[in-house]
């Protein structure tokens, strides 16, 4: 079924349909979306225990569970992980899996650079975290990074991060930028120009418009971080001057390098899971998305203005009330698109036929505590206030309502709502339920403490606190709502495995739900879709089954001539997929020992490193896209 | 199911936009690397006149040198195009020409840079001497390994077409290479006048 073509000439192009060799070498969205998705929620399980350990320290005034070395690790690192390791990636894990699925696509525009991507994130997320290792060994090294997720100089200049730490996080985050910069170029290719007939961009369903402005964001953000983390690696191992005060460095500098990329990023960690909302809400309530165009319009909107706003994290470095002003108002601007978008929610569901699945109520609760976090964000953005709140719980309770509440109740909720499209197999729905209601009460029993520990005074990055402040009580209620939380993931875990074990075989369309991805078997073959869809409608599943339902409907009946082009994507003569290849692991491999390289000036290492990128690199360019041409037999999907 | 050449099957592809994938691909590509050079320029502006006890860049530079430099560079562009011509016309052997041209010109900017480098190092300005060797050194630094880079790709370009030159069939992976070339002499460009240019006028 292969062709015979070798990679750098003596290789054979791998071919193995099952086992080990198949997923390193597979270029299949879909395979790559579930080991993303694993992936993912492997640094979830790890993030959250660090927070559990951060929880237990916390829980009563003056305990020492850990030493305060060890506490600045351990929220460095929860929150490193959490971003970049666990909410982008299971977002990742989405759209790889979803985007071509949803716009009629077989694959995305570049296969090899999307396995390259995971690959390069599996790399940096077990290379960063290779310095706990280093930590369990030698614990004096204060291998792991401790500066803060945001790193701040001169915290992580030589003379006050002697150890590895910064080194860690520095070359680690530059590796992991790679991988997400080229899914941005391979999702936005993808969209631009492998739509389905029909599928114009005001049809796409809303997940892949989000995951078209996510890619965008991420285009234009990553440059920044990756050179403000070339700058402190310059600062780190050949001693320039960037952020070195005593040459005329300045730390704020930093600071707006950081945040350029930290604002647009808190974006691209929202916006696709309120993609994931914006799909469950309508199939659940029986209507269309409300305001379709208007969403699209706000989700642009919002990452355009997400390059404007900035400095808001920065109001009390004293940049002047100008400043501040400009800052604060742009940021208030930004409640007006996202306002926008939770009235449109709430329309989809008004007057709806709406089932409570457990899908369902993780886009509830998400609506809900994303509002609240929206809300205490809008606060911060008064300068006056956010002097009060800066480097306090109340910042804290922010983020943990919006990446939790938000962006972690969305990928739940999504998770239930597509598993039957992953797996072929059902979650069963009751512990589901009691899934959700678990995390939902932990979770808020956990995070809403927060502003009020936050408005008490109680600073951020503490490692602990005397009594008599009156913070006892709402700490102790706060790690129990972790435990509760806890018990919820748990559970999840729980109905995963046992769905797991049994046989594949769901419907295609368990939710009688509206776009193209549930036309597809469940799971979907290798290919996709044995014709590709000719597009009517928004929604255009829906109107298919349906006819009579408004006038989409009728667009749908008029239009509908599933055979009339067909030859734009491979049709007429078989369906060509692309081949299978080592090239994006070892490519991926290569950099990351040259990142090991660089962390231990260790020259072999960075030799076999460079060897492996450029063996990579020629193996990929010579061996061509290769692949199989698949027959398919008669088309009746 | 049957066998089917690598070759000639990219082009095949029908976009909804009508450009081909891996160009719409390599757009998105430079247009990050815009923001990526931005940063870094951004970074040398801020710190501009912050020269410790070190030399001053009035002191180092030599804007005839350098022209030249930034003249061989603006050829290589103009070469590089006929080079993506050439390939385009068929006509293999000329564009393989062309983009061995292009190689050389890139490889005596940096030697150029080595030179100029090398001199500046002499002259007491290094990566640590102060906020100017710093930010100068890392911005022109960069650009110069891009160059590196664009030269190693057209010199595997070469060996790609050493037997048969580069005719239509590999057209499209000179263009790509081309799109590269010309992006790095337009960032150079923006180089040379802001970090050097500026400084004279001043
Ligand atoms: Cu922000």
């Amino acid at each position: 079924m292969a062709t015979a073509a070798k990679t750098l000439g003596f290789i054979p192009r791998p071919t193995a349909e099952t086992g080990f060799v198949s997923w390193l070498t597979t270029v299949d969205h879909k395979r790559i979306g579930l080991m993303y998705g694993v992936t993912a929620f492997l640094f979830f399980l790890f993030g959250g225990l660090e927070a559990f350990v951060i929880r237990l320290q916390l829980m009563k005034p003056n305990l020492d569970v850990v030493t305060a070395d060890t506490f600045n690790a351990l929220f460095t690192m929860h929150a490193t992980t959490m971003i970049f390791l666990a909410i982008m990636p299971m977002l990742a894990a989405f759209m790889n899996f979803l985007l071509p699925l949803q716009i009629g696509a077989r694959d995305v525009a570049f296969p090899r650079l999307n396995a390259f991507s995971y690959w390069s994130y599996l790399g940096g997320g077990i290379f960063i975290n290779t310095s706990w290792v280093l930590q369990v060994l030698n614990p004096a090294g204060r291998a792991v990074p401790d500066s803060g997720w945001f790193g701040y100089a001169n915290l992580t200049t030589v003379n006050f991060s002697g150890g590895m730490g910064p080194d860690f996080w520095t070359i680690g985050l530059l590796l992991l930028g790679i991988g997400t910069l080229v899914s941005g170029f391979n999702f936005i290719t993808t969209i631009l120009n492998m739509r389905a007939p029909g599928m114009s961009l005001m049809r796409m369903p809303i997940f892949s418009w989000t995951t078209m402005v996510t890619s965008v964001l991420v285009i234009f953000s990553f440059p920044a971080i990756t050179v403000a983390l070339l700058m402190l690696l310059f600062d780190r191992q050949f001693e320039a001057n960037f952020f070195n005060v005593a040459a005329g460095g300045n730390v704020v500098f930093w600071q707006h390098l950081f945040w350029t990329f930290g604002h647009p990023e808190v974006y691209i960690l929202i916006l696709p899971a309120m993609g994931i909302v914006s799909e469950i809400l309508p199939t659940y309530s029986r209507k269309p998305l409300f305001g379709y165009s208007v969403m699209v319009f706000s989700t642009a909107l919002i990452g355009f203005m997400g390059f404007t706003v900035w400095s808001h994290h920065m109001f009390a470095v004293g940049m002047g009330p100008v400043v501040n002003t400009i800052f604060g108002l742009t940021t208030m601007a930004i409640a007006i698109p996202t306002g926008v978008k939770i009235f449109n929610w709430l329309s989809t569901m008004w007057g709806g036929r709406v089932k409570f699945t457990s899908a369902m109520l993780f886009a509830l609760g998400f609506i809900m505590c994303f509002t609240i976090g929206g809300l205490s964000g809008f606060m911060h953005a008064l300068p006056p206030a956010n002097t009060q709140q800066t480097d306090t719980y109340f910042i804290v309770a922010h983020i943990h309502y919006v990446l939790i509440g938000g962006s972690i109740f969305a990928i739940f909720g999504g998770i239930y709502h597509w598993f039957p499209k992953f797996f072929g197999r059902m979650l069963d729905e009751k512990l589901g339920k009691w899934n959700f209601w678990l995390m939902f009460a932990g979770f808020n029993m956990f995070a809403f403490p927060f502003h009020f520990l936050g408005l008490m005074g109680m600073p951020r990055r503490i490692y602990t606190y005397d009594t008599g402040f009156g913070w006892d009580f709402w700490n102790m209620f706060s790690t129990i709502g972790v435990w509760v939380l806890t018990a919820g993931i748990l559970l999840f875990i729980w109905n995963f495995v046992q769905a797991m074990r049994k046989p594949a075989g769901t419907l295609s369309d368990p939710w009688d739900a509206r776009t193209i991805e549930w036309t597809t078997a469940s799971p979907p073959l290798p290919y996709n879709f044995k014709e590709v869809p000719v597009i009517a409608a928004r929604d255009d599943f829906w109107y298919k089954k349906y006819p009579d339902a408004g006038h989409g409907g009728k667009a749908a009946k008029k239009q509908d001539q599933p055979h009339a082009a067909g030859a734009v994507h491979g049709g007429g003569h078989g369906i060509h997929m692309p081949g299978q290849s080592y090239m994006p692991a070892l490519l991926a491999l290569g950099i990351t020992l040259l990142g090991y390289g660089l962390l231990f000036s260790n020259m072999i290492t960075t030799i076999i490193g460079v060897t492996g990128i450029f063996a990579g690199m020629f193996g990929w360019a010579f061996e061509g896209d290769g692949g199989t041409v698949i027959e398919v037999a008669g088309g009746d999907d | 199911m049957s066998l089917e050449t690598a070759h000639g099957h990219e082009h095949a592809e029908v976009t909804n936009t009508g450009i081909d994938n891996r160009k719409l691909g390599f757009w998105l590509f430079l247009s990050s690397e815009t923001i990526f050079f931005a940063c870094l320029l951004v970074g040398y502006l801020v710190y501009h006149g912050q020269n410790g006890s070190g030399p001053t860049p009035a002191e180092l530079f030599e804007i005839p040198l350098t022209s030249i430099s930034t003249f061989v560079l603006l050829m290589s562009s103009l070469s590089v195009v006929l080079g993506v011509f050439s390939a385009q016309q068929g006509h293999a052997k000329a564009a393989r020409g062309w983009v061995a041209a292009t190689a050389l010109m890139g490889l005596v900017f940096l030697g150029f840079q080595a030179y100029e480098f090398t001199h500046f190092y002499h002259e007491g300005l290094t990566l640590s001497s102060s906020l100017f060797g710093t930010t100068f050194y890392v911005l022109t630094g960069f650009h110069g390994a891009h160059v590196a880079v664009g030269v190693i790709w057209l010199l595997s370009l070469l060996f790609h077409g050493r037997k048969g030159g580069l005719g239509q069939d590999k057209a499209g992976d000179v263009e790509i290479a081309g799109l590269y070339w010309h992006f790095v002499d337009i960032v150079w460009i923006v180089l040379f006048t802001v970090v050097y240019l500026l400084e004279a006028a001043m």
